[in-house]
């Protein structure tokens, strides 16, 4: 059985401007101990997807439907009579056997706490720890993520930390309680390149050591495939493939997906060919496409496309496709 | 094409004073220190290195946004170090930037034809004001916008496009040189392609030369014809972008490199990493000898004490003592 099974999520923002519909119909799985990478561009829905998921949307968002089943309990938002039971059994999941991992850990870390009184929050809530148990608990974390001297260090605040070594902080909170699943919402975005060696080393060695599922959000497609068994791509507020890191990147079947791998500079590459890039920009979620959401930069575009979503097609157990260049029954 | 270099940098330092309060021990941010390079016409030259290793502050020290503590600028044969006034305004006409963040580098303001047109008012190219507006509409069709965008405003633009409206901005004079400061790192990556081809195409167009400053090795390789690495304010190694991707000399360089993520994944997940340890150390107290080797594995007690010179190794320079013959 699964870990984590998604069913038609669809998330919408209410703005200024009207509803945006930042989730439209999302689905997939997760085993255990899998690593899922979500890859999509700026406005793809791939955070607010997570978001839904853990139950951190903002005030102005809302899940409309969907059903979310993780760890064999379903948490989709309406199988709860009311926000407040929502709420208390999401917080009694966050942080323990779901937890996340935010891009930006200064905003993230509370500034004004020591970073023991952080990493010992979680233990403190979700077990009957003692807070010298927690404190323990806590040193050993440290150590587990790589930072040196915990015991001068735990007595920190966070400004006193570099990036990379706040970054491994906020790993360290998210492992506290050995969730089944954590959410890397990019990770390593903010870090430089050598720091974020270290970091994607250490996600990598949790990976292998322990249980563990990881769903990693990013636009890196580098990053991508070091680290994940699965990917899916998102585009427009919907995931338009899914499939394994090989089959994704060696044999995509979604025209985005192409565009995508086409369009960044491979550093083996030596020739002077120019990269190809995607035209135009990602649509307006206010008012998205009536049917693929790719219609409008898509150089394979058929009629169909502009008014009817297209369905999912498998290409093998662990891939999948929603276009309609796929799909028979479109007229060429 | 001339042989003649036509940027040339000689040991320039740019340092800033951060000391704090009247009677605190005076604190000099090292920024860029001591840095030498040419880059010659219709050459793109890529500065890479991570975040605070100085390669912004040179960029913009070259387009004497700060002003030099010491060393040489020579541009077409002009020394530019110490210019001021008429000579400095100028010098903008040949040389010109792009920011990194489209979002702060156009005043809200102002329209998109305003804002191309104001380097044209500054430096008094056209007569007419119908002059510079016809040279506005042709810059909108050679960045790909269209000219019903000349009254809009950048907030109706999405990041790509904004980003746009800057090379249209830096291309109004005519220059010779385009610094590039991290001109794709704020937008998502299919725009990227699009801004780096356009990029790519101007510059074979009007034959101009650029510094292409980014922490995306990837995209500066893939740019650049020349790749000057940086650490910690001082240049490690320059080189011809290939050799300097697959035969990196500098242990910097190696390490730097070998932390790239490549996207394929059979390759990404052999990749042998070289992980580097601990953290680029503050500029203010930066190291007497070689700026890396608190974090260098083959350091030795003279890489401590005394700082290595750029030492000519093929088409390559490299400083660091391990080329020393």
């Amino acid at each position: 059985m699964s870990l984590l099974e998604v069913k038609d999520l669809k998330t919408t923002f209410k703005t200024g401007q009207g509803i945006v519909q930042a989730v439209r119909d999302v689905s997939f799985s997760l085993d255990e101990g899998e690593v899922l990478g979500i890859v999509g561009e700026s406005g793809s829905g791939k955070s607010q997807t997570m978001y839904s998921i853990i139950g951190l949307l903002a005030e102005n968002g809302q899940i409309d439907s969907g059903s979310i089943i993780f760890d064999g309990e379903d948490i989709s938002r309406s199988s709860f009579k009311d926000k407040k039971s929502y709420e208390a059994k999401m917080s009694k999941i966050r942080g323990n056997t779901m937890s996340m991992i935010f891009q930006d850990p200064m905003t993230f870390l509370n500034p004004v706490l020591k970073i023991e009184t952080q990493l010992i929050e979680p233990l403190l809530n979700h077990t009957k720890m003692s807070k010298k148990e927690a404190r323990a608990k806590a040193l050993d974390l440290m150590r587990l993520v790589g930072i040196p001297s915990p015991e001068k260090r735990i007595k920190q605040y966070p400004f006193e930390f570099s990036g990379g070594m706040r970054q491994r902080i906020v790993i360290a909170i998210a492992l506290a309680m050995r969730p089944k699943l954590i959410i890397a919402d990019e990770p390593t975005t903010a870090l430089d390149v050598t720091i974020q060696a270290q970091v994607l080393e250490l996600i990598e060695e949790l990976k292998n050591t322990s249980d563990s599922a990881i769903i990693m959000i990013t636009h890196d497609l580098g990053v991508v495939a070091k680290l994940c068994d699965r990917i899916a791509i998102m585009y427009g507020g919907k995931i338009v493939e899914i499939g394994t890191d090989k089959e994704i990147f060696y044999e995509p079947k979604h025209p985005y997906t192409l565009g995508l791998l086409s369009c960044i500079a491979n550093p083996e590459d030596d020739s002077d060919k120019d990269l190809t890039p995607i035209p135009g920009s990602p649509p307006d979620l206010l008012d998205p496409p009536k049917g693929c959401p790719f219609v409008d930069r898509c150089a394979k575009a058929m009629k169909v496309c502009k008014n009817y979503g297209p369905e999912f097609k498998d290409f093998s157990p662990t891939h999948r496709c929603a276009c309609w260049l796929n799909d028979e029954r479109a007229v060429r | 094409m001339s042989t003649e270099a036509l940027l040339k940098v000689k040991d320039l330092k740019t340092y800033f004073d951060v000391t704090k309060g009247l009677f605190s021990p005076k604190q000099i941010v090292k920024a860029v220190d001591g840095v030498s390079f040419e880059v010659k016409e219709n050459e793109t030259f890529g500065l890479v290195g991570e975040s605070g290793c100085g390669k912004s502050t040179l960029g913009r020290t070259i387009v004497k946004l700060y002003e030099p503590e010491s060393g040489e600028i020579d541009f077409n044969g002009q020394s530019i170090a110490t210019i001021k006034g008429k000579a400095l305004k100028n010098y903008h006409k040949e040389m010109q930037m792009i920011f990194q963040d489209p979002y702060a580098s156009l005043d809200p303001r102002m329209t998109v034809g305003e804002i191309i047109k104001e380097p044209m008012i500054i430096h008094k190219i056209y007569d007419s004001d119908k002059e510079r507006e016809e040279r506005v509409v042709e810059l909108l069709k050679i960045v790909g916008l269209k000219p019903d965008h000349i009254r809009r405003y950048p907030a109706e633009f999405s990041g790509g496009q904004r980003q746009r409206i800057g090379i249209a901005r830096a291309l109004a004079v005519d220059p010779k040189f385009i610094v590039c400061d991290e001109p794709i790192s704020a937008l998502d990556v299919s725009i990227q392609a699009q801004v780096i081809n356009l990029l790519k195409n101007i510059q074979k167009e009007m034959g101009l030369s650029y510094i292409f400053i980014a922490h995306d090795l990837s995209m500066v390789k893939h740019i650049s014809d020349k790749i000057g690495v940086m650490y910690l304010g001082s240049m490690m190694e320059i080189g011809p972008s290939n050799d300097v991707y697959h035969r990196p000399l500098h242990p910097y360089t190696v390490a730097l490199l070998s932390a790239i993520p490549i996207p394929d994944p059979e390759v990404a997940k052999k990749k042998q990493r070289i992980i580097l340890q601990g953290e680029i150390p503050s500029p203010i107290n930066s190291p007497k000898g070689c700026a890396f080797c608190t974090r260098c594995q083959q350091a030795t007690e003279r890489c401590r004490s005394e700082r290595p010179k750029p030492i000519k190794v093929g088409e390559r320079y490299v400083s660091c003592f391990l080329y020393e013959k």
